[in-house]
């Protein structure tokens, strides 16, 4: 009787009504899906135009070239589903690349380096958590508070490149661990690794959940009695970590530490989290959505450079494919209030 | 089972058992106004309480006072005998006090089974246990008789739906005191019977329940006992076996009912004329099909239905919110396409939201500033109203609905519903329209609103406007409207004139499918002025006013 309310359908026809559980369940999940199609469609297509270009070098590369955007992508992914953003991450990752570079220069080891790279962009993080929450900043002008911070800080450090010589640095990116044409490098394996923790807390911690929440309705979250304040500063402190394991990665990955690394490249990380399917507004999206939000954006780069054209192009088409998407976006988002 | 406490607690005062949750001297002030003053308040173990009085009385203040989310000026909370202090409603939650709000505050974008678990999930290895939460989830929400999808997310259902869920959340811990506040407001009669069933097994284990609802019926059929406030004071508290519902009006308004009065309502317009506003076959997927309908000058027409049947949609058709895909509309004779709400006002046709605070008020904003917006909308940028003129301009709405406090310059969001409403109403008005939609004007306010609302609509068509007037509520709908327009599954199936049909006809059209209604209302189709005057619904035993006549099925 009570169910009467339920918009069930009358003639229960057995295929709709599993088709309207699926899309009452996962409606959200709608944005991903078109994600991984376009990573198909893509790889497909250059296959079919290049003919050599799904290969295991090719696709192993693919996330190696990659993986500090793959982990700036996974911190993003946090910030943005609580309905925040943050601006810092590019020059998080250029200030602990050269501070990694200098202080290895003047004789650190990496043991005490890679921990100190971490806590500094940690510490960025925390300054733009608390920005946000204890003193109301906008999510935009405190992270941009902090990308200016970050990028001074480069600059402090070094003004010109630094060469990294440090054995262990080189290691994560020189050692190939390989298995029938496929390798992996330990970057890649960090990336897949800050992936792997990334899932994990987004589906199955309390903390993952409260992200969610906040992201759903900040006020109901409080409300229901969760820690919002607390989260709303970890995800900041997150997404600083991130950018200072992107910076490990990426200059192993370069072999040096330079302060103008990752100009924009926040912007890059927020398109692969965008595209991934996550919702700029907050509430819905995957951590794996923003690896293949990043896959995406990496085929398209190795696209472009086996057609020999401007590299310009992959930002146009990036910039075109985030129009779609979030055009994409408001349409499931407006279908869904339109049916309650 | 509670019959026999009460009256210890009554009769004997030495073998009164200790309350579960008292606040004394409980004072509670924003900026120069104070909003409680000195209230003092308590519940016993398995009782249902219910708070009343009129919008501004301190209500709100009260439930937020002793759930943490609004710190205290003066005085104390004790919870079992001890005194506790709540700073957020994190910590009155861990004490074991669980609200259920009226705005429905959970989260549209996780699934019903979290909302249900959320923060005490079940886990396991560290790992939440989502199979478990969906077991759980389950369980709880088939002690409410709801059988739904625990892993559906959750905004893909109906607000009625959410209220349930909500509630479900609230008696999935370990609750001590509960608190309902208006969780009756989206539910349809049998839901309501349920929830009240479920309200019986929670006091049965001795848990306190604090039920607010403006639906005097339903506080009286669940209650046992009532507080009532008035201006932030307390006035008293009362048994409701010993309080006539009269007298409890009185107490909550601090007049007599005689004075709230009754609007004798506007004749029906000549059958020649042309109807103001008429739509034929407005049809738009998937709520309404086919509608046809017509308003006359100065005429009050409801709009009767139950939830989903179209009520809503049809007035958004009517005033330009949403383009139906078919039908005609036309004004004065003339078809219009209302593209655009702006079109609409154009033409002298508003609409009013039955969402108050997502669709109408701007909270942040001043009761001055969203009085004159839609004016300064219409005048265009270019236009700006001098602000000397646009405080008259609100003052003068102010002073014409009183509106309380009179204060233009107060964020809107800080005024109680019913005044909130009046905001919305001048806003409409100061546009000088021909034609108003009033969707739900008098949901989730009280008594003492409600009343000078539904004056505002019968004195507004007097003066010649031509109010369309929706309302859950059939009797508030009779009362109003002087023709009513019966829709059943997105089509208006019967228009009739108010004198023809009683709460219970009326309902009986809406809830039932042909034959059996046709019959009803054969039988009670003598003209009759035998539904009461609102204040005092059935004061000697008349109709039983649910919220939305849902018979069975």
């Amino acid at each position: 009787m009570t169910t009467s309310i339920e918009t069930t359908p009358r003639r229960a026809d057995a295929a709709t009504s599993r088709y309207r559980t699926f899309m009452n369940r996962h409606s959200s999940l709608l944005p991903t899906f078109a994600a991984i199609v376009i990573l198909l469609v893509l790889l497909v297509g250059a296959q079919i135009a290049f003919g050599n270009f799904i290969t295991p070098r090719n696709l192993s590369s693919l996330l190696l070239d990659n993986a500090y955007l793959v982990i700036l992508a996974v911190g993003m992914t946090f910030v943005i589903i609580t309905g925040g953003i943050d601006l810092s991450v590019g020059s998080v990752m250029a200030f602990t690349g050269i501070l990694c570079a200098k202080l290895l220069a003047d004789g650190l080891p990496a043991i005490v380096v890679v921990p100190l790279m971490i806590l500094g962009g940690a510490a960025i993080g925390l300054l733009i958590g608390v920005l946000v929450q204890y003193f109301d900043v906008q999510p935009f002008i405190a992270s941009l508070a902090g990308l200016f911070l970050a990028r001074g800080l480069s600059f402090v450090v070094s003004l010109s490149s630094i060469k990294v010589e440090d054995p262990a640095i080189l290691w994560l990116q020189s050692t190939r661990f390989q298995l029938a044409g496929w390798y992996i490098t330990p970057t890649g394996i960090i990336a897949l690794l800050v992936v792997a923790i990334g899932v994990y807390v987004m589906q199955w911690t309390r903390f993952g959940r409260t992200i969610y929440a906040i992201g759903g309705s900040e006020q109901s979250a409080r409300l229901m009695g969760l820690p919002v304040a607390r989260t709303k500063v970890l995800v900041y402190v997150i997404s600083g970590v991130c950018g200072g394991l992107a910076g490990l990665v990426l200059t192993a990955y370069s072999g040096a530490g330079y302060p103008l690394n990752g100009v924009g490249t926040e912007l890059d990380a927020i398109a692969a989290v965008v595209i991934g399917g996550t919702i700029l507004t907050g509430g819905s999206g995957y951590v794996l959505g923003s690896l293949i939000g990043v896959l995406v954006y990496g085929t398209i780069t190795s696209v472009i450079s086996f057609m020999g054209a401007e590299q310009s192009w992959t930002r146009i088409i990036i910039g075109a494919l985030l129009l779609l998407f979030i055009v994409v976006q408001r349409v499931i988002v407006s279908r869904a209030d339109r049916r309650r | 089972m509670s019959g026999g406490a009460r009256a210890t607690r009554h009769n004997g005062v030495m073998d009164e058992p200790p309350p579960l949750l008292e606040l004394t001297g409980t004072t509670v002030r924003f900026g120069a106004e104070t909003a409680l003053d000195t209230v003092d308040f308590r519940m016993f173990p398995g009782e249902v309480h219910s708070l009343m009085g009129e919008n501004g009385a301190g209500k709100s203040t009260l439930i937020k006072a002793l759930t943490g989310a609004q710190r205290l000026d003066a005085g104390e909370v004790r919870l079992a005998g001890e005194v506790v202090h709540f700073a957020t409603p994190a910590d009155a939650l861990r004490a074991g006090i669980s609200t259920v709000y009226q705005e429905i505050d959970l989260l549209p974008n996780l699934t019903v089974a979290e909302n249900i678990c959320l923060g005490r999930e079940p886990r396991r290895f560290g790992m939440l246990d989502w199979k478990a939460m969906r077991v759980r989830a389950r369980e709880v929400l088939a002690g409410l008789g709801l059988e739904i999808d625990p892993a559906s997310l959750l905004g893909t259902h109906s607000l009625a739906v959410q209220q349930l869920v909500a509630i479900a959340r609230a008696i999935s811990t370990d609750v001590r005191v509960l608190v309902l506040d208006e969780p009756t407001s989206s539910l349809d009669v049998d839901e309501v019977a349920e929830l009240f069933r479920v309200m019986r097994d929670l006091t049965q284990r001795g848990v306190a329940i604090l039920f607010v609802s403006h639906f005097l019926e339903q506080v009286y059929e669940i209650c046992d006992r009532i507080t009532v406030l008035r201006n932030g004071r307390l006035v008293g508290e009362y048994v409701p076996s010993e309080l006539l519902r009269i007298d409890l009006v009185q107490k909550m308004l601090g007049r007599s009912a005689a004075e709230l009065g009754t609007r004798a309502r506007v004749e029906p317009a000549a059958p020649e004329s042309v109807p103001l506003l008429q739509g034929d076959g407005v049809t738009r997927a998937p709520g309404i099909h086919g509608a046809g309908v017509e308003l006359a000058e100065g005429e009050v027409l409801g709009l009767a239905g139950l939830l989903g049947s179209g009520r809503t949609e049809l007035a958004r058709a009517l005033t330009g919110i949403d383009r139906p895909d078919a039908g005609i509309i036309t004004i004065s004779g003339q078809p219009v396409d209302l593209t655009s709400p702006r079109k609409a006002i154009s033409l002298g046709v508003v609409y009013s939201s039955e969402n108050r605070r997502t669709e109408g008020i701007i909270s942040e904003l001043s009761v001055q500033e969203n009085i004159t917006l839609a004016l300064q909308a219409e005048r265009g940028i270019l236009r700006r109203m001098r602000p000397q003129r646009r405080r008259e301009l609100a003052m003068s709405w102010i002073e014409a609905l009183d509106i309380r406090p009179a204060d233009p310059d107060r964020p809107a969001g800080t005024l109680s519903g019913g005044n909130q409403q009046k905001v919305l109403l001048a806003r409409l008005l100061a546009l000088s329209p021909r034609v108003i939609v009033l969707d739900e004007p008098t949901r989730g306010i009280d008594v003492g609103a409600k009343v000078e609302i539904q004056n505002l609509v019968g004195e507004l068509a007097d003066n010649g406007l031509s109010v369309v007037f929706i309302s859950a509520e059939l009797e508030e709908v009779l009362r109003v409207a002087s023709r009513v327009a019966v829709l059943r599954a997105g089509r208006i199936v019967e228009t009739l004139p108010s004198e023809s049909l009683t709460v219970e006809s009326l309902m009986a059209l809406v809830a039932q499918p042909d034959e059996f209604s046709e019959a009803v209302v054969a039988a009670a189709a003598v003209p009759a002025s035998s539904f009461p005057a609102q204040p005092a619904p059935s004061a000697e035993g008349g109709s039983p006013s649910p919220p939305t006549g849902g018979g069975p099925e």
